[in-house]
């Protein structure tokens, strides 16, 4: 299937998946609620009043109406307007996601190469209690809640020990590496929670390469050990690591909104939430789209860089 | 390892293997596995603690003492008092009992949707499988936290919602692994041979196949009950999912957490340690559980 | 042991003792085993599944995975001490003195980098610089007799036929010239005559560079051609030791008496004889066995057997045998009576059980692969009909198509007793399934892992049958002692059970409705000698006793021989021959069922009928007569324009070929194995 066919059909697929999403999220936002007005103004307010504001808001409209106004919108950058704030919602929105890029982003550049040196310790030394030692640490932060981990972290590093600060928002101005210092704390719990997943993917990568027959055959051909496993085993080890980073993505961004709320850092979790509380439809609705696009974007770019550096699939079939 | 070493040791193993020796080999396997005997310890721990709950504490858990408020850890309130003079203590131990009922629920209604979604999209080919994979691809785009936020503020809050919208979550991810697990029974040759007696898909689907999927199927449950212990504390601790007046953990760390600064740490820690054992505990279990199924 | 005067043994094993560490215990896998192979001495090391051999060829390599250990022994090569090694001295003595060649080449290399960067790499550890590496890569490719090899450099594994990846493993392996070569089941991956070649390859090298070889495998006849000097293994332990011709026409030790009399032998079919077969299972455990390992299946033994081990005794110069009674083992008693059953059910031949006419299969639309092209057989009550071909050549195809798995293209009728049979079996009828079944190749992928014995063989007759109660365990009891399989193992199950005894009950369940006609898809291909001999011996009897039917498909031209009346030759989808056994056997026949022959025959029947080239690929089948591209006895230009006929030539024989019958070749298959 040529790489190129190959980028089209997966890129066809993205796409899809995100029309079917943006649909999910319209009927939850839309649909679900049942009568927004109400739902905004209260079990007590007057009926017309309901309905005069569902008029004002365009719920009144048919629902294909409103999903088709809504997603063309969106498509160019209208993200309707909030309800909360009586503000278009796509600065808001820019805003945030850049802030959380920033903090998903030291989150990554720690737990990517600690977990896949970590997963490649294991697999050397597989069986011994390094090895144990490490998957077991591993799955076992991966499943404690955020907030529990960033809670107790609060507790040691800013409370106790005054090492950090409690909050992520560094002050206005502040230059990169200031930035980066108060971003550290919110992004440990990212880093335990997908430090697991990574290491064990390599690990398993690694051990498979291993104990396979082309390094059999590498071995015995005499090459020593760095050389079988830097030119053999790693590029074998690691591919399949690729897709797992980028599925690691969603339990990330699902760790966004308690990360931020915990430490006070206005990112596109806490701004969800924020909007979730207040019923803010459009808010909601256009941050999930957002966020559901940049996870989609993020398997595609993972599945495409995997395609790419598998040559069983980059240069096709017999010839 | 290469073939023929399996044979050489696997073929003398095999001819004694009843499957009462299996299971009893199983069973000594898992007794010496350190992990798995943790965990199990650490659950059954809490499940007891949930079940004992009210004949064990030494005050109710909604008993107010305005005279004691934040109070630190003493002999008399080993855990403290909340700002509400609360025992933290007997609180942390009947915060056990919803998250112990919410979360098998949601995970045991995740498995049976998830197998039998896994069962019919891996034996069916073609259209089916594509258009619901798609579906499911769409709705795990989305992080189930965030599923849950959208689900719940649009539908109100119980935990009915809570157990169905994180159930049918569960059970897309099920059935993802079942329906790998599916494919690679499907073209196997006793397959063909139902298939040679004139068998119905429903009969080979159920009878034939799913025998030999249940193992991974223990598994993925097992590591979805962490999961789900996972997501209803966070969606309690966001206001989203176990409501007030319970003692859930996750709720009471939301309420007390502007505390911690200013010192009164006993009544968020011990709420914490609890979340952090209850499920470090069923995935040690999990990990261990697995590690002597694999064997 | 023979050693050459003078110089070092080029392997040297000596007490060998191994074992490996499962669930806590040591399990012996090699116990005593010492032999020896001189420079440029070819020693095959024989034996069935179990017995050890791939073992010692990876402790010879010093690759035993991480739970197997050398307990006692010495292994020298070319003198050095083998097993104390470490390091950079180890590491320098596999660049240049060791090589080894396995069974899965697309395995053997990695999938990322490309070919010739693989091949280079021996060069690298030799020494050789880099300017030179790819130049030398080039030189030793083409001297595996790979066509365009800078092209072939540049690939990557994946798209690369078996055969050309083994010739390029082979490649690695010689490339330094190492004083020793170990093979371990080379060629058993490979297609007939892709193997042929691969071997004559292997012996021609092996000739111009001295190399000594250890050679690893089970086949026989492929030892008996390739290795001067054999050891038989058996359950970790050296039986006997010798010259390979003296061993194989004269055995001396009752298991190589046994495993060679279970081979089906040229010229004798079911009709004259039945196979003989060796009794009882390998040892589960080789702990605590005193007296000799081959005892308790043994028809000579004696008490002494059983409490004394036999050392290795000389039998002749340069022959050792691991026997008390070495001198009777010619005349080991059988163990199965040569003489098979009476025919005891005689069908009226009135209409065949099976009549296919203008069968064809296309596999996808876009890429259309032609699996079969316009294929007609017959086959009449109590009769079988052996399919033969190799990879591509949609045996397979077939026979899932007459058993409904798959349905023909548009315009193919199948029959069964002259009634059409629906083309998918969905449609079909509960009578049908039952006169219609089939045994598949592989019995652990056949019977379903999580059910008993007892529910496998029942449930076709609860669901075609209908049978209930006590009617039902009556039936079965019945079929169970039918096919001799014991009642004990009901409630057993698959996995408990042995290869062969699987393939018992695969058997059990297709003729638990009484079939007319059983489809048998390989079905001793994944089986020991031993135990394919009662498998055959079984599926033989079976047919004597109820007229049943069989659609034999295999490889192994040796057994379909045995087993068949009637064979059927396909090449890419198209019928090439078909005729009565002995005829296609002895010729004349077509020029692929020679070279067919001529590739499984133990001696070199010269490389006239040596196939060059791959088979074609089924999404382009050649033009005109598809053989053209690799037939030896290709005319010319009309065998790429014009597809032949098939056509009768003598009585019931036809063949597909413009060549008269006197232009025909034959190969002589009178050779003993």
């Amino acid at each position: 299937m040529g790489f190129y066919r190959a980028l089209l059909y997966r890129l066809a697929l993205a796409v899809v998946t995100l029309f079917l999403l943006s649909i999910i999220v319209f009927a939850g936002c839309q649909v679900l609620p049942g009568d927004v007005g109400r739902a905004i103004l209260g079990p007590f307010a007057d009926a017309r009043a309901v309905a005069q504001l569902n008029h004002q808001l365009g719920i009144d409209r048919p629902l294909l109406v409103q999903y088709w106004s809504w997603i063309t919108g969106m498509v160019q950058g209208n993200m309707g307007l909030s309800y909360t704030y009586r503000a278009p919602v796509a600065p808001f929105i820019g805003h945030a996601l850049l802030n959380s890029l920033k903090l998903a982003a030291i989150a990554f550049i720690l737990v990517v190469p600690a977990g896949i040196f970590g997963g490649i310790v294991a697999a050397l030394r597989a069986g011994s209690w390094v090895d144990r030692s490490i998957v077991i640490a591993g799955l076992s932060a991966t499943v404690v809640p955020e907030f529990v981990s960033g809670i107790v972290l609060i507790m040691v590093f800013s409370i106790w020990l005054h090492v950090f600060p409690l909050t992520g928002t560094a002050p206005r101005h502040a230059g990169v590496l200031e930035q980066i210092y108060y971003l550290l704390m919110p992004a440990l719990p990212l880093f335990m929670i997908l430090f697991g997943y990574i290491a064990r993917m390599a690990r398993a990568g690694m051990i498979e390469a291993l104990t396979s027959d082309y390094t059999r055959t590498a071995v015995l051909k005499g090459l020593s050990r760095r050389q079988v496993i830097g030119r053999h085993v790693l590029r074998n080890a690691l591919l399949p690591t690729i897709t797992v980073i980028a599925t690691q993505c969603g339990y990330l961004i699902g760790g966004l909104v308690v990360v931020e709320t915990l430490f006070n850092y206005h990112g596109i979790g806490s701004l969800i939430f924020a909007a979730a509380k207040a019923k803010d439809f459009p808010m909601l609705a256009a941050g999930i789209l957002v966020i559901g696009t940049v996870y989609v974007g993020a398997n595609l770019i993972a599945d495409l860089l995997y395609s790419a550096l598998n040559p069983r699939i980059s240069f096709g079939g017999r010839r | 390892m290469t073939g023929e070493t399996m044979t050489a040791t696997a073929a003398a193993e095999a001819a004694m293997d009843t499957p009462a020796r299996i299971r009893r080999e199983r069973v000594r396997l898992l007794l010496r596995n350190l992990p798995f005997l943790v965990g199990s310890l650490l659950l059954i721990f809490w499940i007891v603690m949930a079940i004992a709950g009210p004949w064990i504490v030494p005050y109710g858990a909604d008993d107010t003492d305005l005279l004691n408020t934040l109070t630190p850890p003493s002999p008399d309130h080993w855990f403290g008092t909340d700002q509400f003079g609360r025992d933290v203590f007997s609180r942390v131990i009947m915060g056990s009992r919803d998250i112990l009922i919410v979360a098998p629920l949601a995970t045991l209604l995740g498995t049976v949707v998830g197998t039998v979604l896994g069962l019919v999209t891996g034996y069916a080919k073609g259209l089916t499988d594509d258009v619901v994979s798609r579906i499911v691809d769409a709705f795990l785009a989305l992080p189930l936290l965030i599923l849950a936020m959208l689900v719940i503020t649009a539908l109100g809050i119980s935990n009915t919602t809570v157990i169905i919208v994180i159930g049918l979550s569960f059970g897309l991810i099920v059935g993802r692994t079942v329906r790998a697990a599916v494919l690679g029974e499907r073209d196997l040759d006793y397959v063909a041979a139902a298939h040679l007696r004139g068998e119905k898909p429903i009969y080979i689907l159920f009878v034939e196949i799913l025998p030999n999927v249940m193992p991974p199927i223990m598994v993925e449950t097992t590591v979805r009950l962490g999961y789900a212990i996972f997501t209803v504390a966070s969606l309690s601790f966001l206001g989203l999912g176990i409501q007030p007046p319970s003692p859930d953990w996750g709720l009471s760390i939301s309420q007390n957490y502007g505390l911690i600064g200013g010192g009164y740490w006993w009544t968020v820690l011990f709420y914490a340690l609890s979340i952090g054992s209850l499920v470090v505990g069923v995935n040690l279990a999990a990990e261990g559980a697995q590690a002597v199924l694999d064997a | 042991m023979p050693m050459q005067d003078g110089a070092e043994a080029a392997l040297s094993v000596r007490d060998l003792d191994i074992a490996y560490r499962v669930r806590g215990r040591d399990r012996q896998v090699i116990r005593g085993l010492s032999f020896t192979i001189g420079r440029g001495e070819t020693f095959g090391l024989v034996g069935e599944s179990g017995c050890g051999k791939s073992t010692v060829a990876l402790a010879v390599a010093r690759y035993l995975p991480g739970n197997g250990r050398v307990r006692q022994g010495s292994i020298e090569i070319a003198g050095a001490d083998a097993l104390t090694m470490q390091g950079e001295a180890l590491r320098r003595f596999r660049a240049r003195n060791l090589s080894m060649v396995y069974q899965d080449p697309g395995r053997a290399l990695n999938p990322s980098i490309r070919i010739g960067q693989q091949v280079a790499e021996v060069f690298e550890v030799a020494g050789v610089p880099a300017a030179e590496r790819m130049d030398r890569a080039r030189a030793i490719l083409e001297r595996v007799r790979i066509v365009d090899a800078g092209r072939v450099m540049t690939r990557y594994p994946h798209q690369l036929s078996g055969g050309m990846l083994q010739r390029v493993v082979i490649a690695m392996a010689l490339a330094v010239d190492p004083t020793l070569l170990i093979l371990d089941e080379p060629t058993t991956a490979l297609d007939a005559t892709v193997e042929a070649e691969v071997l004559d390859l292997i012996e021609s090298l092996r000739a111009e560079m001295g190399s000594s070889v250890l050679f690893i495998g089970h086949n026989l006849a492929v030892i008996r051609r390739m290795c001067a000097r054999v050891g038989v293994l058996y359950a970790g332990t050296l039986v006997e030791e010798g010259p390979t011709r003296e061993i194989f026409a004269n055995p001396r030790h009752p298991y190589t008496v046994g495993l060679l009399r279970c081979l089906p032998q040229p010229g004798l079919s079911k009709h004259d004889t039945r196979l003989d077969t060796i009794p009882g299972f390998l040892p589960t455990s080789l702990a605590g066995i005193e007296g000799c390992v081959f005892a308790p299946r043994c028809g000579l033994a004696q008490d002494i057997c059983r409490t004394q081990e036999p050392p290795l005794i000389p039998v002749a110069p340069g022959r050792v045998s691991r026997c008390h009674f070495h001198e009777q083992a010619p005349d080991l008693p059988r163990a199965t009576l040569a003489t098979p059953p009476a025919q005891t059910k005689k069908l009226a031949a009135i209409r065949p059980v099976i009549r296919a006419a203008g069968i064809s299969k296309t596999f996808g639309s876009h890429l259309p692969v032609y699996a079969l092209r316009d294929v007609s057989v017959e086959i009449w009550p109590g009769e079988t009909l052996g399919l033969v071909g190799e990879s591509g050549s949609g045996k397979t195809t077939l026979a899932k198509l007459i058993m409904g798995l798959t349905p023909p293209d548009a315009g193919g009728i199948i029959e069964l007793s002259g009634e059409p049979l629906a083309g998918s079996a969905t449609r079909r009828q509960p009578a049908e399934f039952e006169a219609l079944q089939i045994v598949f190749q592989n019995p652990d992928a056949a019977l379903n892992r999580s059910q008993t014995i007892r529910r496998i063989i029942s449930r076709p007759m609860r669901k075609l049958g209908r049978y209930r109660g006590v009617t039902l365990s009556d039936r079965l009891r019945g079929l169970m002692s039918h096919i001799r399989l014991a009642e004990r193992y009901l409630p057993m199950r698959p996995r408990q059970l042995s290869g062969g005894l699987k393939q018992r009950v695969a058997i059990a369940r297709a003729f638990a409705g009484d079939p007319r006609i059983v489809v048998c898809d390989e079905p001793t291909s994944a089986l020991d000698v031993s135990v394919q001999a009662a498998i055959l011996n079984l599926l033989a009897d079976l047919q004597a006793e109820q007229g049943v039917s069989y659609l034999f498909v295999s490889h192994d031209l040796r057994v379909v021989r045995y087993i068949s009346d009637r064979i059927a030759v396909l090449y890419l989808g198209r019928l090439m021959e078909i005729g009565p056994a002995a005829e296609v056997f002895n010729g004349p026949h077509h020029p692929y069922t020679e070279s067919l022959l001529a590739a499984s025959a133990e001696e070199d029947a010269g490389s006239a009928l040596r196939l060059s080239g791959e088979i074609p690929s089924a999404m382009r089948p050649p033009s005109g007569c598809v053989f053209h591209t690799r037939c030896p006895r290709k005319i010319g230009e009309i065998c790429e324009t014009t597809e032949p006929e098939l056509i009768q030539r003598r009585g019931d024989h036809a063949i597909r070929c413009h060549l008269t019958r006197d232009e025909m070749g034959r190969v002589a298959t009178t050779i003993e194995a």
